[in-house]
């Protein structure tokens, strides 16, 4: 990455840098933990867990905990698994952020580049909705929903996640558009491009690394929402609730490798999202904050 | 004729952008500020199951503040923001400036120590809740490794499990603090610390007088991002010990709900979402402001 190469002047001892070392080292097994412990765990028997040690890797590998959290574990009442709650999240996540960053592009480019009095204040109250507590919605999303017919449906958590979402995509692209030179819209549009032209043709071809940015936080944000899944989920629950549920469940034994397994696999979008875009989020991010 | 349809078309253009932003405009005035209203009115009526709008005055609150429950969320939340804020910036300061060391690796080291933010807190619970289990976890692992007499329930322990919530969420957000105060340390003029160092600096007061200060802005939004996520913290409180044991680990954001969807108290539900609702605000809106003025500037 680029800004390794900016590292600081300060210059340090050698028993400072084993110390330096070692200390990173620490931090790096700190975070690694936990998801060694639900790797090892998920492939082994039960028995190897409540009869032996967690940190130690399987006597005997096994899958049969992954395909039980996949396709016949407990899930309130229906032996069904994760599978179903799993399409449910797909089928929420990927709509909703689609819509989101849409929106969000198209509102930045406004926001930006078609300035009119009192846009400060619009962006503002909108910019504002990223950071209520969404304790605050609760009750009148559930009486909403309830009359648009939209409760305990796909359709109601995607209206729920593109609306509590267009703020931050909103504010993604606004601060990315922001540093696009507007003499160049301008000169677009004494040529007599008109609005969605100019977005088309000028500015769509280079939200590239902004749209990285959105979407990966957009799917990371709603495929981990607990909140709105547990309220309005109804029937249609998406994978965190069914988790958690899973993990809960107070009947029969508890089967630690499934609950494992069913973690990892609720992880894992967001994990694969991370390990293929996530420099490009981080380096994104940290492009809109800093510059603003 | 003509004339008339190029003016249009050229009023068209001039509305366009507007008409771009309304829906969105109007979905947030109604959706959130629309809602607010609603739950603010809620929370002065006497609403137990449904919304009923027969208005109590200030009685809800009353009884929220007499609610002992309500104590221990908001005493567990205190506890719990103060450490978490408090840790995170300390762990994630001290990473970045580490990490800034011209460090071999570090390009394996920074996506370990940033991936548990992908994560949705109900794995991170999940994961937590049985490592710290004293008995398949953490407890057990030592004294099968030897150390008989070590001992770890926090996580069973009324007064000790807020702390395993601290550790969750610090375990989850620390990395991303880092990043956070490694973009702030990499935008430092290293022509700066080399004037100093040349008038003598140790690299203690380099560290404490130059650089930082120079952070202060990635030490507000970190404050202001852990104090967020703080306020809200639900999930992880329900995936990793549901409140409990007991209700020792209640906090405002679990509170609301089951006030108001399992126990039928909606209005003082709405009152403790209006609390929250305040804090949060309280905290964001001078930034906010600050932010959105400078930008204007």
């Amino acid at each position: 990455m680029s800004v390794a190469t900016q590292d600081t002047a300060v210059s340090t001892g050698r028993a400072t840098r084993v110390l330096i070392y070692l200390i990173l080292l620490l931090f790096a097994l700190f975070y690694l933990l936990p998801l060694y412990v639900m790797g090892v765990n998920s492939l082994k028997p039960l028995e190897e867990i409540t009869g032996g040690n967690m940190m130690a890797l399987p006597g005997q590998w096994t899958l049969d905990p992954w395909r039980q959290a996949w396709s016949t574990a407990q899930i309130g009442v229906e032996p069904t698994g994760l599978k179903p709650y799993f399409l449910n999240s797909i089928l929420m996540v990927v709509p909703a952020v689609a819509i989101s960053t849409i929106v969000g592009a198209l509102n930045g480019y406004v926001l930006t580049k078609w300035r009119f009095r009192g846009d400060t204040w619009v962006f503002g109250l909108m910019l504002f909705s990223c950071f209520i507590p969404f304790q605050i919605v609760l009750i009148p999303m559930a009486v909403v929903l309830g009359k648009l017919g939209l409760a305990g449906s796909v359709p109601g958590l995607i209206l729920v996640h593109v609306v509590y979402g267009i703020g931050f995509t909103t504010l993604y692209f606004r601060n990315y558009y922001a540093s696009f030179p507007t003499e160049l819209i301008r000169a677009a549009q004494i040529d007599g491009a008109g609005f969605f032209r100019i977005f088309w043709r000028i500015l769509l071809p280079v939200s590239g690394p902004i749209a990285v940015v959105s979407v990966i936080w957009q799917f990371t944000n709603i495929w981990n929402d607990f909140l709105f899944g547990v309220s309005f989920g109804g029937t249609s629950q998406p994978m965190t609730v069914a988790l958690n549920n899973l993990v809960q469940s107070s009947t029969g034994v508890k089967e630690y490798n499934v609950h494992f397994a069913g973690a990892i696999l609720a992880a894992l979008p967001t994990l694969v999202v991370y390990i293929v875009a996530g420099r490009y989020f981080v380096r994104g991010l940290m492009a809109g904050s800093v510059k603003g | 004729m003509a004339a008339t349809e190029a003016d249009f078309r050229t009023r068209l253009q001039d509305w366009l952008p507007k008409l771009v932003l309304a829906p969105s405009f109007a979905v947030t005035l109604l959706f959130v500020y629309g809602f607010i209203l609603f739950t603010v009115v809620l929370s002065f009526t006497g609403s137990k199951m449904l919304p009923k709008f027969d208005w109590v005055g200030f009685e809800n609150y009353g009884k929220l503040f007499a609610l002992p429950a309500w104590s221990t969320a908001i005493a567990n939340i205190a506890i719990f923001a103060t450490l978490y804020i408090v840790i995170c910036t300390l762990i994630g300061l001290m990473l970045a400036i580490f990490l800034d060391q011209k460090i071999r690796g570090e390009g394996m080291l920074r996506p370990i120590y940033l991936y548990p933010m992908a994560l949705s807190f109900i794995v991170t619970g999940t994961a937590w809740k049985w490592f710290l289990d004293p008995g398949i976890g953490l407890q057990r692992i030592m004294q099968q490794w030897g150390w008989e007499s070590f001992t770890f329930t926090w996580i069973k322990d009324g007064d000790m499990a807020i702390y395993t919530i601290v550790i969750a969420a610090v375990w989850q957000t620390s990395g991303f603090v880092m990043a956070m105060f490694l973009a702030g340390l990499r935008g430092i003029d290293n022509e700066i610390l080399k004037a100093a160092q040349i008038d003598g600096a140790s690299n203690w007061q380099l560290y404490r007088r130059i650089v930082i200060p120079l952070l202060r802005p990635a030490f507000l939004s970190a404050f202001v991002i852990l104090s967020h996520l703080a306020i809200k913290s639900y999930d992880l409180v329900i995936a990793l010990t549901g409140g409990g044991p007991g209700r020792a680990t209640e906090m405002p954001a679990t509170f609301m709900y089951s006030y108001t969807f399992t126990r039928n108290q909606m209005g003082i539900g709405a009152s403790s979402a209006v609390i929250m609702l305040m804090t949060i605000a309280a905290i964001m809106v001078p930034y906010l402001y600050a932010e959105l003025k400078e930008k204007k500037a």
